[in-house]
């Protein structure tokens, strides 16, 4: 097998044991990314000195010794650039580590290169990008998923052994799920995002893009802790995610939602699904049914709070400090108006003028306080459902990839590509997404993703229960055909 | 209630140009989004209390130490106008 075909783990364990060394990998995945992203773009950029640097000074062995781990162009890497996909960012060099880079350094790994995405995370198919769109690996005339599309994309192409993303409504899960491999998004507090550029700052978390579930588990160790950057990290122990994977499903109750099997969704998604429900019961796990009430309202309060948080976090791009600043402004309000009009996309002003007004006076009541209370609504169902079981079992996405350009122009439509996955963001718990088959399109194999969700802090039983079904399968064997 | 939905006006507010194009197009846009969000107004949320955040919040404290941290030069790398160690901005006072 060619060294960028290999997973995390097996590479890791090449490298410790000097059958090759860190520059070899890295020479190897830079010759693959060469040959390939030209078709998937999944890149926006890469420093291939400034990782050879590093990977003169990697200790293999730490736990991700001298691996290269791609990077969303939303996390923050000293000396390197960090567009969020925005022409508002473009020039912005990095002067610090994001939180997730220094601890991913202080276990061993290189970050290299930054994956492309929806402009500042908003959008569900990586078509919002300023730099250009990426393609599905499995069939390059469909979108990857989004918004962190270019980390999924480059992790299915075999141009990465992992990626970092980030989610704030579904932007690891719904494009692992559309490029069959394995996304994570931590509980709310569990992973630091100091260092990340933020997008709605109660719902975001930064999670691993992996080709297995011990990768993710690996990832996780690396990166999860408390820190006193991010004041919303909490100071829970962080065990080792890796202790329970290979345990027997015997005791484990897996909850179905009803309210996720519904009209709209996929055919052949609905019957992988539940293929795979009924491969959880010959595993040995119970399932249950259990009920999501407020499941429907889930969107319609997502694109509340989202943008909410959205509108007041990217005030922040003034044209004063960084980024993009309009030419001979006439007046203060001129330089604020032009340097944003000429800096942010379609998507990212839909979604500040929405955000800014469900806050503005007489609106704020309605809209926002409306929606933080059917938010809790929302939590309120999952704290029920956990009463009565381990995990929830679930689609990840309610169609497989679609074609580019099949949506880019009806934005509704497109934010109820995320109808399975927002739920999860507005309660904090924890979600991953593991490939469970193939839909059949046009005579081509398009990935379906199987979403598992948990209780917060506990991860470790979910990377159980999904490497259960993944060592029992052969799905996230599959690999795409490419060049 | 998005019969009174505004897109220059807010726009304004989110100190944001737009062009005509932009506007007529997130006109349109936006107010279907909102017929859509208005759905929530169906839901009884009499007596519940609003979620702000995931988790149970804690105020969070720390010593106010001084520490390493961004140099002046550090802090006006990216800056697109800087001079004499500050940050350039428009005139704001006629």
């Amino acid at each position: 097998m060619e060294l960028p075909a290999l997973s995390l783990a097996d590479v890791q364990a090449r490298l410790r044991a000097k059958e090759v060394s860190p520059a070899e990998v890295l020479r190897a995945l830079d010759a693959r990314i060469a040959q390939i992203d030209p078709l998937i773009h999944g890149y926006l950029s890469r420093d291939l000195d400034a990782a050879l640097a590093c990977a003169e000074k990697a200790d293999v062995s730490l736990p991700l010794g001298g691996v290269p781990i791609a990077i969303k162009d939303v996390i923050n890497v000293i000396g390197e650039p960090c567009t969020a996909a925005s022409k508002i960012l473009q020039g912005y060099r990095a002067n610090y580590d994001a939180t997730v880079i220094r601890k991913l350094r202080a276990a061993g790994a290189i970050p290299f290169g930054r994956c492309n995405l929806d402009e500042f995370a908003m959008g569900s198919s990586t078509e919002n990008s300023a730099f250009g769109h990426t393609r599905n690996p499995w069939d390059t005339s469909r979108i990857p998923g989004g918004s962190s599309g270019g980390s999924a994309a480059v992790v299915a192409a075999d141009e990465a052994f992992a990626a970092l993303g980030s989610d704030t409504g579904g932007s690891i899960r719904q494009p692992a799920a559309l490029c069959g491999i394995v996304g994570l998004k931590p509980t709310y507090g569990r992973v630091s995002r100091f260092g990340l550029i933020a997008f709605a700052s109660s719902l975001d978390q930064i999670g691993p893009f992996t080709k297995t579930v011990r990768d993710s588990a690996l990832m996780l160790n690396a990166i999860a802790g408390r820190d006193p950057q991010d004041s919303t990290s909490l100071d829970e122990p962080v065990p080792d995610h890796t202790a329970l994977l290979g345990r027997d499903l015997r005791g484990v109750r897996l909850g179905m939602p009803r309210e996720y099997f519904i009209e709209g969704l996929d055919p052949q998604v609905d019957a992988a699904v539940r293929a795979a429900v009924r491969h959880y019961e010959s595993l040995s796990a119970e399932i249950v049914e259990v009920s999501l009430p407020n499941t429907g309202h889930a969107v319609g309060v997502y694109y509340i709070i989202a943008t909410a948080e959205a509108s007041a976090n990217l005030a922040r791009f003034d044209g004063v400090r960084y980024g993009h600043r309009a030419a001979d402004a006439a007046n203060l309000l001129d330089h604020y108006g032009r340097t944003r009009e000429e800096g942010f996309g379609p998507e990212v002003k839909r979604r500040i003028i929405l955000g800014t007004y469900v806050l503005s006076s007489g609106y704020y009541d309605a809209f926002y306080l409306r929606a933080q209370k059917v938010r809790t609504l929302i939590r309120r169902d999952f704290s029920a459902a956990f009463e009565k079981v381990d995990a929830i079992v679930c689609p990840t996405s309610p169609e497989v990839a679609f074609k580019a350009g099949d949506r880019s122009d009806d934005p509704l439509k497109m934010y109820l590509a995320d109808i399975f996955t927002i739920a999860t963001n507005l309660a904090g718990i924890p979600g991953l997404s593991i490939p469970c088959g193939f839909a059949d399109v046009d005579g081509r194999k398009l990935p379906i993703g199987l979403q598992l969700l948990g209780k917060p802090f506990q991860e470790s039983q979910l990377l159980q229960i999904a490497h259960a079904y993944e060592q029992s399968t052969d799905w996230h064997k599959a690999r795409p055909t490419l060049g | 209630m998005s019969a009174k939905f505004d897109v220059r006006y807010t726009a304004q507010l989110a100190r944001l140009h737009l062009s005509e194009e932009e506007i007529a197009k997130f006109q349109t846009q936006i107010s279907q989004i909102l017929a859509y969000v208005e759905k929530l107004e169906q839901v009884d949320v009499t007596g519940i209390e609003p979620t702000a955040h995931a988790n149970a919040i804690f105020n969070v404290f720390r010593e106010d130490a001084p520490r390493d941290w961004f140099t002046a030069e550090d802090a006006l790398a990216n800056a697109p106008r800087s001079a004499n160690q500050l940050f350039i901005v428009p005139k704001v006072i006629e």
